[in-house]
């Protein structure tokens, strides 16, 4: 077969005609943009992961919005007000599960063991992880605040309040994506990472302040909310998209954040190290 | 033996643990430069294990080793500079295509900008993917893979190229290119260091072969001399009824007190023989206990039989590569 013919060309060393001059080592900066690129491609390549990213968010906002929407704030509109931003956390939180997948299955199919025999930085690839992320969340944060806008949602903070309010969607994503970093590296295949993760998430998001007032529910369960970190992302963004944020309000909200990262970067690093 | 600085690798007392089995248990491994060495294995031998210690992508439990002069503990990130390591799966972005691939990995060296793109041009024109270097890899085929897999190995010319089972899962004629591939590479002065199951593919390819089973290393040398090891000559029978393969082998077992080995096929029997004499002696037993011979000949041992002769059971077979 013409296809494996490989004659002259399989001789790459010393004068070969593949023989190359090494480039000096690129800096650790250099090899992280290249991950970063990398997410960029990949990206381009995976148009349809958009889809995945938006669609259960926009099935949400339409269905809270218009079916619930009525008998939980009076109206479609104002009910919208309240929602969107619940909306977002929504979103940012279910879309960080997508870097432990990624990390999940470039294990899986040993493009790691490639990159960790390589001289580079042995970090850099989580600079592609993180790129990724801002990514999927700016994207998806975007299309979802967009068809907010066409249903009539209003931030009253303008565009200063939105720039903040995506700030803090992605100081959210990159704390919640810790989690299922270290998911990622722990089990053995994808759909596992998303499983996991889901059981892990659920519960937290729903009992939140993402779709109700908590003022309603029983006592046990109002206490659980209110101390849920989830709620104090979406005070914190509503806070922020309205002009009415206090720095106490954000500053609450970035504890979970703060908390997953200290905690748990060593411990993804470790078991990367460890792999 | 060899010295030291002409090592591309120089292994000593490898172990590495897994829990409570000890996957590798103390090899010691000098690959001369520019030589094909082969490690030669069942599945499961500790031949992927010691190859990725070699590698640096696992921390071995206790040995050393230096690979091309450089401590494999002190300086790993020495070792990887001068080594590519090519994995049993193509380690490749599937979303991305080939060339998007190479490019990656040349910016990941240190080449930039166009630089990064003419050297992913140059290797796919050099393995025969130009024409699919804009499609996805996910859509390529296997022997396609193992070319692009190879071919990100040389981003940089490497001095040690470890390939773990680079034909597991080839068609023929897709394993025969990847095999001219190598000798090309060992040709033109890389060090090849490969893991395989299949006999034949060491016997094809490399200068020296180990063996290796339940983590240790129990035979080396060059195909000849590994095949002395299993004796000076084999016969080698087919009765004429395959019915009778057992008792032939039954036969022949108590005539010569010698283990018999059923070839891959099954219809042949070999076994170790001094000389002509004692073939004689072996064949008059078959006939004496009516067993019709269909064939016969005298030869030296296959890899195969030097595999049941070193550890008492059969290699796998390099399968429809025999074709």
């Amino acid at each position: 077969m013409t296809d494996m013919t490989l004659g002259p060309i399989a001789r790459p060393a010393r004068g070969g005609p593949l023989a190359v001059e090494r480039p000096p080592r690129p800096s650790a900066l250099s090899n992280a943009l290249v991950f970063g690129w990398r997410a960029v491609l990949k990206f381009r390549h995976v148009p349809e992961q958009l889809f995945d990213l938006v669609m259960t968010p926009i099935m949400f906002t339409l269905l809270f919005t218009f079916v619930f929407g009525g008998a939980l704030a009076g109206s479609p509109g104002e009910y919208l007000q309240f929602f969107l931003p619940g909306i977002l956390v929504q979103t940012v939180i279910f879309n960080s599960v997508y870097s432990g997948v990624g990390l999940c299955t470039d294990l899986q199919k040993g493009l790691f063991d490639r990159f960790r025999s390589l001289p580079i930085w042995s970090l850099a690839p989580f600079a592609g992880l993180m790129v990724g992320d801002l990514l999927r969340h700016g994207i998806a944060g975007g299309i979802i605040l967009a068809i907010g806008l066409l249903l009539g949602y209003r931030p009253e903070a303008g565009l200063p309040g939105v720039l903040g309010a995506f700030l803090l969607l992605f100081a959210v994503g990159f704390g919640v994506g810790w989690v299922f970093l270290v998911i990622g590296l722990l089990v053995r295949t994808p759909m596992t990472v998303m499983t996991f993760g889901f059981t892990f998430i659920f519960p937290l998001v729903f009992a939140s302040n993402i779709m109700v007032d908590p003022g309603t529910m029983p006592g046990w369960l109002e206490a659980f909310v209110r101390a849920n970190p989830v709620s104090h992302v979406t005070t914190a963004l509503r806070g922020l998209l309205s002009g009415t944020a206090t720095a106490g309000q954000v500053g609450l909200a970035l504890i979970a954040p703060a908390v997953l990262t200290l905690l748990l970067a060593p411990v993804v690093l470790a078991l990367y190290r460890k792999k | 033996m060899a010295q030291g600085h002409d090592l591309a690798i120089q292994a000593r007392g490898m172990i590495k643990t897994f829990g409570t089995t000890r996957a590798v248990a103390g090899i010691d491994l000098d690959v001369p430069r520019g030589m094909i060495f082969a490690i030669l294995g069942p599945n499961g031998a500790g031949k992927t294990t010691l190859l990725r210690m070699l590698a640096t992508l696992l921390r071995p439990d206790g040995g050393e080793a230096r690979v091309m002069g450089r401590d494999l503990r002190a300086d790993p990130d020495g070792v990887r500079e001068v080594i590519s390591m090519t994995g049993q799966f193509a380690s490749l972005d599937e979303d991305l295509t080939g060339r998007e691939n190479l490019r990656l990995l040349a910016r990941l060296w240190g080449f930039r900008g166009l630089a990064a793109r003419d050297r992913a041009d140059s290797l796919l024109a050099a393995f025969d993917l130009s024409d699919a270097g804009d499609k996805q890899v996910k859509d390529y085929s296997g022997g396609m893979r193992r070319r692009l897999d190879i071919a990100a190995s040389l981003v940089v010319t490497p001095g040690v190229l470890f390939l773990d089972e680079p034909t597991t899962g080839l068609d023929p004629t897709a394993r025969a290119g990847v095999w001219s591939l190598i000798k090309g590479l060992a040709q033109g002065g890389v060090t090849i260091l490969l893991t395989t199951q299949y006999l034949e593919e060491a016997d094809q390819l490399a200068g020296r072969i180990a063996v290796i089973d339940h983590g240790r290393k129990i035979a080396e040398g060059t195909s000849r001399e590994l095949k002395r090891q299993a004796g000076s000559g084999m016969l080698r029978v087919t009765p004429a009824l395959g019915s009778e393969l057992d008792r032939a082998a039954a036969v022949l077992g108590r005539a010569l007190g010698a283990a018999v080995h059923r070839s891959a096929e099954g219809a042949d029997l070999s076994v170790p023989v001094a000389d002509a004499v004692e073939a004689n002696w072996a064949l008059s037993a078959l006939v004496e206990e009516g067993i019709e011979i269909g064939d016969f000949r005298m030869g030296q041992p296959s890899l195969e039989e030097v595999f049941f002769a070193l550890t008492g059971r059969p290699g796998a077979q390099a399968g429809e590569a025999q074709a």
